[in-house]
């Protein structure tokens, strides 16, 4: 499989990142190496083996359903770009 | 006193309990030699003033008679913790002037055993890298220069460069690492000095700013084996804040080294033969072979058939797993905002990635994209990780008759900087010995085994079975008492 330049803008507003066309073009020839050389890959036989996930077996937690932190409003906003009456702040997202 | 540089983690701890000097002393003068060693660029921020406080609480102790294990010792910090109250970038402009309300795990154990801290050590953003090369604050370079290749200047190793850097130039006794694809193991054999990377689990991930979350873990890097088993012990340890630690007793380390090796039979995996490795690497790997056998142990082939496989599988997973963690950096809550001129709200999150990300971060952001993206997921992402239990289970089978495995850690001496970097594969491909232990969640450490014609340090690596860190340290200790790796970079700087 490999990527065109429409494909690759099409990934990098998936990912929200602003691409120039000259990163567009440049970009299409490295992903393309990339993806060339992990098609290796398909070499390998994986008929009837599970996906691994965790590598090492460890037991998911429950913790009990309590508050454990909490009141530090003024912590969660001090690195903000911008906070308002104690809110984060965005450009306005409605006509 | 200057000669205090000179001194590792134990000898620090060792003469300050025997009160041979102050650990003001210690702290001012890797405070100095801190601040006399800006070309290297080892550190993003110093902080003088933690370490000298931590000094003078140690003194305090020292005086009352309750000592920590890590009391008078100051260390580096890799800029991938949070630090509480220091900025903490990730070597990343998208986090220049973020200072975290909280302590990393990690780095708050270090604290809580009396480690004060020198400063925050400069990496590949984001951890993404292996020449230290991506950093949005400057190349690190390398303390060493190639007695054959000219004065070029030389890669301390990625991502934790500025880590290796600092402890190879007597800036740092040691210093915090993390390790995702041979971050630790591949710096530390560009430099000569000593690092390990403990089981997947073992350190709390809690408070490292995130990579990939399957592979990262933090470990130690120092001058040699018995540093990095105090350090290591000090920073693992059960973490309730971290869904993937493991609940277990931490070992001591420490006390249990021993560089007999009888009995242990140490696996060489034929696959790492790879094509074109210098002779200068073969010739390291076969000196290792030889210190093992001279320990008492015994040397055994054993076959690791996915090898090859390991460096696509993990340029799959890796960015798949950044891409998803690395969505977080939006410009809402912390970090660089960009907001265009009447821009809305998706404009800002693409003007703030755009300028904020360094090309390495968005290349492999792309391509994690587009690997988990509707349609690619299955032949992309389920077949690496398909891959991923094929090469864990070559591991598990050659720890049916081997009970660790000696490796060269990198096909190279450290190259120039400059030297790889307009090739992404060129430079993935440093990582070929180091990744396939990664992938398995394995303990893996890099010791100096020797020097090249040009006298730069090359590193041999021991991987262990999960948890068994002792006997990679024991297997690591055996081959650096036969190493006798004296050599040191001259001081240029």
């Amino acid at each position: 499989m490999s990527v065109d330049a429409a494909a690759v803008r099409k990934i990098a507003s998936l990912a929200r990142i602003a691409v120039t066309e000259a990163e567009v073009d440049a970009m299409t020839g490295e992903l393309n190496n990339i993806l060339g050389w992990v098609e290796q890959l398909g070499e390998v036989d994986t008929d009837g083996i599970e996906p691994l996930a965790a590598v090492i077996p460890n037991q998911l937690r429950l913790r009990d359903d309590v508050v454990t932190d909490g009141g530090i409003r003024d912590d969660v906003l001090a690195n903000a770009p911008q906070a308002e009456h104690g809110f984060y702040a965005v450009p306005k997202v409605i006509e | 006193m200057s000669g205090l540089t000179d001194l590792g983690v134990a000898a620090i701890r060792d003469g300050f309990r025997e009160g041979d000097f102050s650990a003001r002393e210690v702290a001012e003068a890797f405070n100095a030699a801190v601040a006399a060693a800006k070309p290297l660029n080892a550190f993003i921020v110093e902080t003088p003033e933690h370490a000298l406080a931590a000094a003078d609480a140690a003194d305090q102790e020292r005086a009352d008679g309750s000592v920590r294990p890590l009391s008078g010792v100051p260390l580096g910090i890799k800029d991938l913790f949070c630090t509480a109250g220091v900025q903490t970038t990730a070597a990343s402009h998208m986090l220049e002037g973020f200072v975290p309300p909280y302590e990393s795990t990690v780095t708050e154990r270090l604290f809580l055993s009396g480690a004060g801290m020198l400063g925050k050590l400069n990496l590949d953003q984001f951890a993404m890298g292996s020449s230290n090369e991506t950093s949005a604050f400057g190349d690190v370079l390398s303390p060493w220069r190639s007695k054959t290749g000219g004065n070029a200047a030389l890669t301390p190793g990625g991502s934790s460069g500025g880590s290796s850097a600092a402890v190879a130039a007597r800036i740092a006794p040691g210093a915090t690492g993390t390790d995702t694809g041979g971050s630790i193991r591949q710096p530390a054999a560009f430099t000569g000095i000593s690092g390990i990377k403990p089981t997947y689990g073992r350190c709390s991930r809690w408070g490292v700013v995130a990579f990939a979350s399957s592979l990262d873990q933090p470990g130690a890097m120092a001058r040699d084996v018995r540093d990095c088993a105090i350090m290591l012990e000090a920073m693992s340890g059960f973490d309730p804040k971290d869904a993937t630690s493991l609940k277990l007793d931490v070992p001591a380390w420490e006390n249990n080294l021993s560089s007999d090796l009888r009995g242990l039979r140490v696996g060489v995996p034929k696959e790492y033969r790879v094509d074109g490795m210098p002779a200068e690497i073969d010739a390291l790997w076969e000196r290792g072979i030889a210190f093992a056998r001279d320990a008492g142990a015994e040397i055994v082939e054993v076959s690791l058939p996915h090898t090859r496989y390991a460096l696509p599988t993990y340029y799959i997973i890796a960015p798949a797993e950044a891409s998803s963690n690395l969505a977080r950096y939006d410009g809402v809550r912390y970090g660089l905002r960009d907001l265009p001129e009447g821009a809305n709200l998706q404009d800002m999150y693409a003007a703030t990635r755009a300028d904020g990300f360094g090309a390495e971060v968005k290349r492999r952001i792309l391509i994690g994209t587009y690997v988990l993206s509707a349609g690619f997921y299955d032949a992309y992402y389920t077949k690496a990780q398909k891959v991923r239990a094929l090469i864990a289970r070559d591991f598990e089978r050659a720890f049916e008759t081997c009970d660790v495995l000696l490796t060269p850690t990198a096909p190279s001496a450290a190259f120039a900087l400059g030297e790889k970097s307009a090739d992404p594969l060129a430079m993935y491909l440093n990582d070929v010995f180091t990744v396939p232990s990664s992938l398995a969640g394995l303990p893996a450490m890099s010791v100096p085994g020797g020097v090249d014609a040009g006298g730069l340090p090359l590193g041999l690596q021991i991987i262990g079975r999960p948890l068994d860190e002792q006997g990679v340290l024991n297997a690591a200790l055996a081959i650096e008492e036969r190493a006798g790796f004296t050599a040191r970079a001259e001081k240029w700087w």
